[in-house]
């Protein structure tokens, strides 16, 4: 099946609000024609997560990206400022960047020699005179995406060219990458090493889950029970404490807010950081209060947000903070990449703790993330004799919706609908708006 | 080299190889507790980014950087059936290879090896391969592993997903 019928894509969410019920239907994560359909329909629609300002320090800084299956390259140019090219030579289409990262005056490709300017202009064609006048180098500079757009040093790309702005888009999501953004005092940075992994499912399963608070206790429970036994009991009851909120930020955007169950190296003193790390962790609070007032930095220091940016941005400001990227590549399989953030200049005592707590929840490694990888696989498996069937993400839908219920899901379920159906945004007018900054959490 | 110096360096890597090929069976057998035992009090137990084979664990970030109580609670989590993308365990098989010593202090010895190993599960194959780095204290006729450093030699965990096992 290559085309897919809008009945069908109207069929497979059932969104009775009246009756509280919310399904969708799983051929939506089976089906290679609505995969097919989502490549079009929301991958060249949206904004998309590009790279993080830091990871182009210097002019001629430069990383390969992948996005939506499309190699990129993120260059810092001579003139400072940041582009992102289709790394493909425009004389052949080789791929002209062949590293991952470093330093470039230029990039040549290795074909035939051409060379470009890391301001993506043909600077270089060997032997030239044997083209005619109408081989114009100034047309065949490196291909720049259609759109490129930042918002507090966070990079997006957009392949549609009248989509709307960066700002419009992320809507109520702003507030709350806001909180991550202010946690160092002269910005954050990205360090090296990323978590490059993978996931035998639908991208959209990992996207349900990295914002999903009634999983926690039941899949992590051998997280939770390692962190018990370091002298902290009440780590998985914070997930059903009454702050523990989840929010539609508008546009298929979402957060779950929750007093910390983990260590947080921003300024939560767990005993698995022993005494030593008191009184920097004190200095570091003040610090923050001082600069953002006691409400924000009570936010950042004690309390916890996994933030979807639609489609597959995921913030999660947890036991580490992370960015998380979705990259479906085909219906049942996706890979996944984690970097980890970190206030610029912090001291290396901190960066440490930061490191042992990202490391011991999450990604391929950790005590958490492998099983979070087996449910979506299981999932997946499952959807092989059920694919007619609906899922539910019914949960709370009925009251105020909290971590452990599921309305941050039904945003994007929402929003995935309206753009599959090629209306637009979707209705984001389940439950209540998210407290405004300064108010009380 | 003294024949008397080749046969004491040949005795001690014959000593490395048995330890390195006793602790490669226990992780087969999923004999962790016994595993665990091998490793000293400040033990480090570091695995970087695929991506960054010479990474700081202090600095940059990796797949796994225990000390003694993280690796306790690594294997208390696989000892457990709660462990859900081990549980039923993998089967596994290691080859220990390349066994070199590179350096040798008396108490303790540095050493190096490459390691293959294929784990099967839910129909799923998964090779690993890499080097190892030790740190290895002596202790009476064995060792004890003050170090552990893996690095793997794959670009990404891609397609294996995930690193559950212990390498």
């Amino acid at each position: 099946m290559s085309v897919i019928d809008p009945q069908d894509l109207r069929d497979a969410v059932i969104d009775d609000r009246e009756r509280g019920l919310f399904r969708v239907k799983r051929t939506t994560m089976t089906a290679d024609a609505v995969w097919q359909a989502e490549r079009k329909r929301i991958f060249d629609r949206c904004w998309l997560y590009l790279g993080h300002d830091s990871e182009i320090e210097r002019p001629g800084d430069f990383v390969r990206r992948k996005v939506a299956g499309r190699p990129l390259v993120f260059v810092r140019g001579k003139d400072g400022r940041p582009r992102a090219f289709y790394n493909s030579c425009t004389h052949r289409g080789a791929r002209v960047c062949r590293q991952d990262r470093g330093h470039a005056k230029s990039f040549q490709c290795f074909y035939h020699a051409w060379t470009f300017s890391t301001e993506g202009k043909l600077v270089g064609i060997p032997d030239k005179e044997g083209y005619a006048p109408a081989v114009d180098a100034e047309e065949l500079g490196l291909r720049p995406v259609a759109r490129l757009a930042c918002y507090r040093d966070f990079w997006f790309v957009s392949f549609a060219p009248d989509v709307e702005s960066l700002e419009d888009y992320l809507a109520g999501a702003k507030e709350y990458i806001d909180l991550v953004a202010d946690q160092g005092a002269d910005g954050m940075r990205v360090l090296p090493g990323t978590h490059q992994y993978a996931c035998n499912a639908n991208w959209k399963l990992m996207v349900e889950n990295s914002v999903d608070g009634y999983h926690g206790a039941p899949l992590h429970h051998t997280y939770f029970a390692f962190l018990a036994g370091q002298g902290d009991d009440d780590g998985a009851k914070q997930l059903r404490s009454t702050e523990a909120r989840a929010y539609d930020l508008g546009n298929g955007h979402a957060v779950v807010d929750y007093p910390a169950p983990f260590p947080r190296a921003v300024a939560r003193w767990h005993p698995i950081y022993g005494e030593d790390a008191k009184d920097e962790l004190r200095g570091i609070r003040d610090e923050l209060a001082e600069r953002c007032g006691e409400e924000r930095a009570h936010r950042m220091a004690e309390t916890c947000r996994n933030l979807l940016i639609y489609p597959n941005l995921l913030l999660l400001d947890v036991a580490g903070l992370t960015l998380r990227t979705v990259w479906p590549v085909r219906p049942d399989h996706m890979e996944l990449t984690g970097y980890a953030l970190a206030p610029r200049g912090e001291s290396d005592a901190q960066t440490r703790r930061r490191l042992e707590g990202f490391n011991l929840f999450l990604g391929p490694g950790g005590l958490a993330t492998p099983d979070d990888v087996e449910a979506l696989e299981a999932c997946q498996e499952g959807f092989a004799a059920t694919a007619e069937d609906y899922s539910d993400i019914s949960r709370g839908m009925h009251r105020d919706a909290a971590t452990v219920d599921e309305l941050q899901m039904r945003a994007f379920w929402r929003e995935w609908q309206a753009n599959m159906l090629g209306s637009g945004h979707g209705a984001h007018d389940e439950g209540p708006k998210p407290a405004p900054a300064g108010a009380a959490s | 080299m003294s024949a008397a110096a080749v046969s004491d360096a040949l005795l001690t890597r014959l000593a490395v190889e048995d330890f390195l090929y006793a602790e490669a069976a226990l992780l087969d057998a999923w004999r962790l507790d016994d595993w665990l035992a091998l490793f000293t009090a400040d033990c480090r137990y570091y695995v970087p980014a695929t991506d960054l084979p010479d990474g700081d664990p202090r600095a940059t970030l990796g797949l796994i950087d225990d000390d003694r109580t993280r690796l306790r609670g690594r294997v208390d989590r696989l000892n457990s059936a709660k462990a859900y993308r081990e549980f039923p365990w993998s089967r596994t098989t290691r080859l220990v290879t390349n066994v070199r010593v590179l350096a040798d202090h008396g108490d303790r010895l540095e050493a190096t090896a490459n390691v293959a190993a294929w784990r099967y599960r839910k129909g799923d194959e998964q090779t690993l391969v890499g080097r190892l780095g030790y740190v290895l204290a002596r202790r009476d006729d064995t060792f004890a592993i003050q170090a552990k450093h893996i690095v793997l030699t794959a670009e990404a965990l891609r397609p294996h997903g995930t690193l559950s096992i212990i390498l």
